[in-house]
């Protein structure tokens, strides 16, 4: 009973049977199966949801506690996630799924509390960006209250358990936050440069605990304002933190800062002590026609805005499935990874980004820029 | 999964390439002329060169009095609705659909939860029983119409949420759903009342329309039809599973077919045998350390046959009263938008009623709506249909519509007037039934079933 394999909600779990006499684990995983029995076609966590959406088995899932202001733009939002949650290292973040005019949307935060919190419960930050659909929906319109959707903490941007020598942050606007994760809990390293720019001084996120670890003399704190300093130029590092180049250095900012710290980093000869995070890996941009891939069958074809999917991957050779190739039976339905698609009744375009995993029809959908599709 | 079956090849506008990304020729070509692969039913513009094409029985064009223009109107008209209600789809429908699904869920643990207790007299009497049997029955019913039935039509798949999806849903009937959602969305939606294409007409063992072929076999009708209702989700199964055609074409049928018909027959009888197992053995033994058992399997089996008595009853009233119209069958050979549009509206009938009513039938009340729109969220249906009703009366259509108990005898009776043959000129109707009869002593068969 599931379209996504990377959420699958129909998973017939054992009960993790903590019990010790194997007698009563084999009662327990008796009564599960009577359970089984009686929810079918449904499973059992289908009836215990409505009772306890959070409880241990459960699709990962949080309820939101509070949103707490932290400049006119940004907000944290503290999460008490479902008794699946498996813990997060300072840096990585989670993907966490809203529902905004009843839609589902996706979308990703670092995680800006320390990995142990003494009621367990966990907080993003999120800057609203402008016609931003999620953020603006969780930094202005969010109850305390709402369920969530979740998904472990991943990512590579992160610390390694012993501790670099020195080590440089370089964060600019929301890019804050996976640092701040890190420097909350990672009380253990001895020598911390930060940079932080932001727009003006009113937008810089959690300014005050940022200057206090400066005054604690957890790290070398400079705070760059781009409406005084102008923005900031790499080529000045020399003056702001003259030994940059022996420090790891870990960067998170808007895509134009990436893109430069990793080229100056590489014109140094020393990539290896750069790790940025992206918070925009991938930016699909809706065009008219382009390229189908089909994954599975290791095709390829570029199509134009006219022609639905469907008749361009038969066309292709593509064993298609398919149905009323009109859009009303659902016989069509595949999994888009990622890309972009119209509707060719509505010209609505409708985006996945990676691991959105969407289930479009094909018969009614024209590429729109590039697709590719599980088949 | 089909290959095209309604394709109209013609050059294809793609092109195969695995090295380089160039877009393809129809750049060059105009606005209009794009598009000639796609589907006629996707093209609003109107066709004026396509003709009517009459039935046996030589019933007047229910469209004739409509031009070409104004059946692209239509079409245009029917598209900016659908898309008015479906850009307005929002956290209402959502929340109505999460409702009935909580509802719905709660209803089925409490009847089940009671009916635990069903073998417990009172005065004579098992309340339990009762009340726990009409639980268990409307619970039944909303999992299979209000919910089941939507859900798997798609009209839910915009929210996203993965479990309430049409490719993932799975419902409380023996045909499993992806054998179901291919013979109802899949042929019967797109061939709405098209004769011999579209198999709801009569399911293949009632003859419900004038123009169908009259056999011995239609003598007994109101029996098979009073049966059907009785098992009618196990004949729905039957129906889905393509079972009749499997029997009477098994012998030419490649090794490939009868693999997959076998394949799908052990999903059939592995879901009879889940709900077998929960409702006539399960269940009634968790009743056992209070006396239960008897009584709560008998409340199983009746919420089984009400919830398909009622949902035939249901059913039965969209397509088969008077007044609903049928198409010839290479009469939709290049059928526009517009012409679809038309086809879905004439051959569907509606049930008037209370709100509580049109839940119960899944809003299938609204059959004409959503046959129009089958991916639309149910809830919707009624605010639309006086729009609906308006466009239809000033194009002179037919908007058929009435009460349940209306629409129920206008099909019983045609049930029993359609199983005797058509009145012809110089011949009485006794005597072609002789006549079939004399021929299939003859061949010693009972002759094939009404198609
Ligand atoms: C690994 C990772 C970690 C992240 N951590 C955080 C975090 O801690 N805090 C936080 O606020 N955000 C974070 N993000 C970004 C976040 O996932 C969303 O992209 C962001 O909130 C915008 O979503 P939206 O729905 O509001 O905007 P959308 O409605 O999706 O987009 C609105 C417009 O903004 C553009 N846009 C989309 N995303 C961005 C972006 N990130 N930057 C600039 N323009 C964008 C779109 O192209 C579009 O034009 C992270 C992203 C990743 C990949
Ligand atoms: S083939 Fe029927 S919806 Fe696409």
């Amino acid at each position: 009973m599931t379209i996504s394999p990377a959420r699958p909600h129909a998973v017939r779990r054992r009960p993790s049977s903590s019990v010790a006499a194997p007698v009563a684990g084999s009662l327990r995983s008796s009564l599960w199966r009577v359970a089984e029995i009686l929810a079918t076609p449904l499973v059992p966590s289908d009836y215990l949801d409505l009772f306890n959406p959070l409880r241990e088995g459960a699709d990962l899932r949080g309820r939101i506690l509070a949103v707490t202001p932290e400049t006119p733009d940004a907000a944290t939002i503290t999460i008490q996630p479902g008794r699946g949650w498996r813990g997060h290292i300072p840096g990585q973040y989670i993907r966490v799924g809203v529902d905004i005019d009843g839609v589902r949307h996706w979308r990703a935060y670092s995680v800006t509390s320390p990995p142990h919190t003494p009621d367990g419960t966990i907080e993003i930050t999120v800057k609203a960006i402008p016609d931003g659909k999620v953020s603006n929906h969780l930094v202005r319109r969010t109850e305390p209250g709402t369920l969530v959707m979740l998904d472990q903490a991943t990512g590579d941007f992160t610390i390694p358990a012993a501790p670099p020598a020195r080590t440089l942050f370089i964060t600019a606007g929301s890019g804050i936050t996976p640092v701040i994760g890190m420097l909350r809990s990672r009380t253990d390293l001895p020598d911390v440069a930060h940079v932080h720019c932001a727009p003006t001084a009113a937008d810089v996120i959690c300014a005050e605990e940022l200057r206090g670890f400066g005054d604690q003399g957890r790290t070398a704190y400079l705070q760059r304002h781009d409406d005084e300093h102008g923005m900031l130029d790499l080529a000045d590092l020399d003056t702001l933190v003259p030994d940059w180049r022996d420090r790891q250095t870990w960067v998170c900012g808007p895509t134009g800062l990436l893109d430069a710290a990793e080229a100056f980093w590489a014109a140094h000869g020393i990539a290896d002590r750069l790790t940025v995070e992206r918070f925009r890996p991938t930016v699909i941009e809706p065009g008219e026609g382009g390229r189908i891939t089909f994954l599975s069958t290791d095709r390829s074809v570029s199509s134009d805005g006219g022609t639905p999917i469907l008749d361009a991957g038969e066309d292709a050779g593509v064993l298609m499935p398919s149905g009323c190739r009109m859009g009303i039976c659902m016989g069509c339905v595949v999994t888009m990874r990622q890309g972009a698609v119209r509707d060719l009744r509505t010209g609505e375009v409708t985006t996945a980004e990676p691991g959105d995993d969407l289930p479009i029809q094909t018969c009614i959908n024209a590429v729109a820029g590039e697709c590719d599709l599980e088949l | 999964m089909t290959l095209a079956p309604e394709r109209t090849l013609t050059e294809p506008t793609t092109s195969t390439t695995t090295t380089s990304t160039t877009t393809t020729s129809t750049e060059a070509t105009g606005t209009d002329v794009a598009k000639p692969n796609v589907n006629s039913r996707l093209r609003p513009e109107s066709d004026p060169t396509r003709e009517f094409k009459p039935k046996r029985s030589g019933k007047p064009n229910p469209m004739a009095h409509l031009t070409p223009e104004q059946v692209e109107e239509i079409g245009r008209e029917l598209d900016a609705l659908r898309q008015e209600v479906m850009d307005s789809r929002g956290e209402r429908d959502a929340a109505y659909i999460r409702k009935v699904i909580k509802t719905q869920r709660y209803l089925e643990m409490g009847s089940r939860a009671t009916l635990l207790f069903s073998g417990v007299k009172v005065k004579g009497v098992k309340p339990f029983w009762w009340i726990g049997t009409a639980g268990l029955s409307i619970a039944k019913i909303l999992e299979n119409m209000e919910i089941g039935h939507n859900v798997m039509h798609g009209q839910w798949d915009w929210m996203r949420d993965p479990k309430i999806h049409s490719q993932a849903w799975e419902w409380d009937n023996v045909s499993p759903a992806s054998q179901w959602k291919h013979s109802h969305n899949e042929l019967h939606h797109t061939f709405t009342n098209v004769l011999g294409r579209d198999n709801d007409l009569g399911y293949g063992i009632i003859r419900v329309d004038e123009d169908q072929r009259w056999t011995l076999f239609c003598l007994g009708q109101p029996i098979w039809h009073v049966a059907n209702a009785a098992m009618f989700e196990y004949s729905i199964a039957a129906y889905d599973l393509e079972l009749g055609g499997y029997l009477a074409k098994r012998k030419r049928m490649t090794e490939e077919e009868k693999a997959e018909f076998r394949a799908q027959a052990s999903e059939v009888l592995g879901k009879i045998k889940q709900q077998a197992t929960k409702d006539y053995l399960v269940h009634p033994v968790l009743a056992a350390p209070f006396g239960g058992t008897k009584s709560t399997l008998t409340a199983n089996i009746v919420a089984n046959l009400a919830r398909n008595i009622w949902t035939n009853t249901v059913i039965i009233c969209g397509h088969f009263p008077e007044g609903i119209e049928t198409f010839e069958k290479t009469s939709i050979e290049g059928e526009t938008r517009g012409e679809w549009y038309l086809r879905q509206m004439l051959g569907s009938g509606n049930i008037s009623g209370s709100k509580f009513m049109h839940i119960m039938t899944g809003n299938l009340s609204h059959q004409i709506e959503h046959h129009l729109y089958p991916d639309m969220p149910s809830n919707r249906y009624a605010e639309i249909s006086p729009r609906i009703r308006d466009l239809m009366e000033r194009y002179e259509l037919k908007y058929v519509t009435g009460s349940l108990p209306k629409q129920v005898f206008s099909v019983y009776k045609k049930v029993v007037q359609l199983s005797l043959p058509n009145k012809v000129e110089g011949r009485r109707r006794r005597d072609t039934v002789k006549l079939a009869a004399a021929r299939a002593l003859r061949k010693k068969s009972l002759g094939g079933r009404p198609r």
